[in-house]
């Protein structure tokens, strides 16, 4: 319990949660001069998560990958790479579970399940392997790599599904095998047809795997070694290029998890995708709020599930028009990633605290 | 440890404010009168085609009628069904979907809403409660060939399809088969841009065909043909030799001016979003039929503003030629 507190120390989660409120604050400043009623825009927000059981169980499952490639960018954070390849990652690990899932057919439900999550996190894994082995092998700056590897993986998919998996006359291949399904039939019929999934478990699973991994092994205290000073653990006789390769591959398995959970969870096909959805853009955002932190992710997750799932409530029940509602998203957004506004802000109220703390 | 109980303590009483908020506040929104609600894919309400005449038509039903409608629009794919159900779960009288990608969508959440009453454009889906409306986009493409076929100078005319589909394939092919029954020496270079919402590429693409010679080019791919017409706009102010693009879905001349649009395949589709709301609103709407709107029901055509840039000759021919399709004399191929 209390090595728990201690990752939620007073310090770590006052800037973000009050990055969300400046957000908020500035978000009804916007819809005030756009002729809106913020209160009721936001809660309509609220209303459409917290509503009834269908949009609460359909906004888990749009938290669910947040999670999943909020872990990935902010895993690669903690060996000092800049992971922004997720979004590739996550479109190679959905190919992946959607190639299994269709062609891999005559399986019982308990093998084939459990395959096609598998090979959706090994081709994320082994995609983002590739960044790694050039930054470790070559020194290429892993940020650039992964942004080319992004475009790579967007038209290889699209390209897989075009060719080997698409039904003729759509954009969009053809359904997996049922046995492939890792939706929670029982559960989504309480949650009135909720696309709820296994994924969703399998998501918190690794934020606890995150946590174990890297602050209770001896191989996560190298990746965290290496992440706070390479040359240092170098000397200190850690192999850098093996860790920098290894964390890579864990990163894009996360991202590659959550690009498999979105095929075989809830859309049960693999559409041709004219822009990528950018989940793993989001992940940036969701890592940055969570502060890198596997629980703080966790929140963070939910918190950008709320506001992207939430947003077309305001829509809905405040006539805000979506552009207006982008805007407001994006100004929270802009908080939690600028924190640096948030500490000027906060910054008499926080000196002051500080004193405290020594008495 | 006080500290942070204190803290999540105030923060636990300002989210209770927020939320007790709400619950007084949603209630309020309630009006009597029917209720229409539209979903759109992620081309959006002025995406100056498709989801916009559909919008417009309601919008037009709500002044005449005092009818209650909304629109949401869908982020990406998956925000259908959740948009779908919203309207159904808050007992809309009616709730379109706007484009085939809905398709699957409207057929699940209608086949688990068997009271509700869905209607969907360009798209069949097979449901009890689900009106779906098409439209016989090769009988206007053709129309539209003719004239291309007769106006190109260069003999050769251009198309650029959103993303293959039964649908754009109908317009391909009409728009093919017109040019060709009045000009069998003209060439129609076909393209694609894999989008419906990328004027970027829609532009460069029209660049392309622009410079190998064609001189009208002929985009059935929503907002990414708005860059066609960006690139028209620019070549034929830069002086050089005149290019044409021919609307779809809508009178396009009425967006991007007469000096650019040659003519314009029409689209009714706000013909159908009025016709299918109005019979909910008699009371008569019966869910399970698909209707095909082509020539012959007034659903796809040329505008009237064509006469501006299309000769009098040509349009005699354009006539003759729709009543020949309406008649059943020619028979325009669909795929």
């Amino acid at each position: 319990m209390d090595k728990f507190r201690k990752i939620f120390t007073l310090d770590n989660y006052i800037v973000p949660v009050a990055a969300v409120i400046m957000g908020l604050f500035v978000g009804a400043i916007v819809m005030l001069v756009g002729g809106y009623d913020p209160i009721l825009a936001y809660s309509s927000l609220f209303t459409q998560v917290f509503g009834d059981m269908y949009d609460f169980g359909e906004a888990i499952r749009e938290m669910t990958p947040f999670i999943l490639t909020g872990l990935a960018v902010a895993f690669a954070f903690r060996a000092g790479l800049f992971n922004i390849g997720a979004d590739g990652q996550l479109l190679i690990g959905m190919t992946a579970a959607t190639f299994v899932g269709i062609k891999f057919t005559g399986l019982p439900f308990y093998i084939h399940a459990p395959l096609a999550v598998i090979a959706g996190g090994l081709f994320g894994g082994l995609w983002a392997a590739i960044v790694g082995f050039l930054k470790a092998k070559r020194g290429i700056n892993e940020v650039i790599t992964s942004i080319m590897m992004n475009w790579v993986g967007f038209y290889g998919a699209n390209y897989v599904v075009n060719h080997f998996l698409l039904v003729p006359g759509t954009q969009q291949s053809e359904n997996i095998a049922p046995t492939a399904s890792i939706s929670i039939h029982f559960l989504t019929g309480i949650f009135g047809n909720a696309r709820l999934h296994w994924g969703t478990l399998i998501a918190l699973v690794a934020v606890v795997f995150f946590y174990v991994y890297l602050w209770k092994t001896k191989q996560g205290y190298e990746v965290r070694a290496v992440g706070l000073n390479p040359n240092a653990a170098g000397y200190a006789g850690i192999n850098v290029g093996r860790n920098i390769i290894k964390t890579m591959f864990i990163s894009g398995v996360f991202a590659g998890l959550a690009g498999a959970f979105q095929v075989l969870g809830v859309f049960q096909y693999q559409s041709v995708f004219a822009s990528s959805p950018g989940y793993g853009f989001d992940g940036i955002a969701v890592a940055l709020l969570g502060m890198n932190n596997p629980f703080g992710v966790l929140l963070a997750a939910i918190l950008y599930g709320t506001l992207t799932y939430g947003s077309a409530g305001m829509s809905f029940g405040a006539d805000v028009p979506p552009e207006l509602v982008k805007i407001v998203i994006g100004a929270i957004i802009f908080f939690i990633a600028a924190q640096g506004i948030v500490r000027w802000v906060l910054g008499p109220f926080y000196g002051k605290r500080k004193k405290e703390k020594v008495l | 440890m006080n500290k942070v109980f204190k803290l999540s303590l105030v923060m636990v009483l300002a989210m209770s404010v927020i939320l007790a908020g709400c619950g007084s506040k949603s209630s309020s929104s309630n009006k009597s009168g029917i209720k229409i609600g539209m979903v759109t894919d992620v081309g959006g309400v002025n995406d100056k085609s498709f989801n916009q005449s559909a919008w417009e038509a309601l919008e037009a039903l709500n002044k005449d009628k005092g009818i209650n409608i909304k629109y949401l629009q869908s982020k990406s794919d998956s925000d259908y069904n959740p948009n779908l159900n919203k309207f159904v779960k808050d007992n809309y009288d009616l709730t379109w979907g706007i484009g085939f990608s809905l398709g699957d969508a409207v057929k699940q959440v209608a086949t688990e809403n068997p009271n509700s009453k869905l209607a969907i454009i360009d798209s069949v889906v097979d449901a009890p409660n689900v009106q779906s409306v098409t439209f016989a986009e090769n009988e206007g493409s053709f129309l539209v060939g003719v004239v291309a076929g007769m106006m190109t100078k260069t003999n050769k005319v251009g198309f650029i399809g959103g993303a293959e589909s039964p649908v754009i394939k109908r317009f391909e092919v009409g728009f093919k088969a017109g040019v060709a029954a009045v000009n069998p020496n003209a060439e129609v270079k076909i393209t694609y841009a894999g989008a419906f919402d990328k004027p970027d590429i829609g532009k460069s693409l029209a660049a392309t065909l622009y410079n190998d010679g064609a001189d009208i080019v002929f985009p059935a791919a929503g907002s990414t043909g708005n860059g066609v017409f960006n690139e028209a706009t620019s070549r034929n102010k830069q002086g050089g030799s005149k290019v044409w693009v021919i609307g779809v879905d809508k009178d396009q001349s009425l967006e991007f001016g007469d000096d650019v649009t040659l003519t314009s395949m029409v689209k009714r589709v706000d013909e159908a979003v009025k016709k299918v709301t109005q019979e909910v609103i008699d009371g008569t709407f019966q869910g399970g039929k698909t209707e095909v709107l082509g020539l012959k029901q007034n659903g796809v055509g040329l505008p009237d503003t064509s006469k501006k840039n299309v000769p009098a000759d040509v349009l005699a021919k354009v006539e003759e030629y729709k009543q020949k399709i309406i008649s059943g004399e020619i028979k325009v191929p669909a795929e």
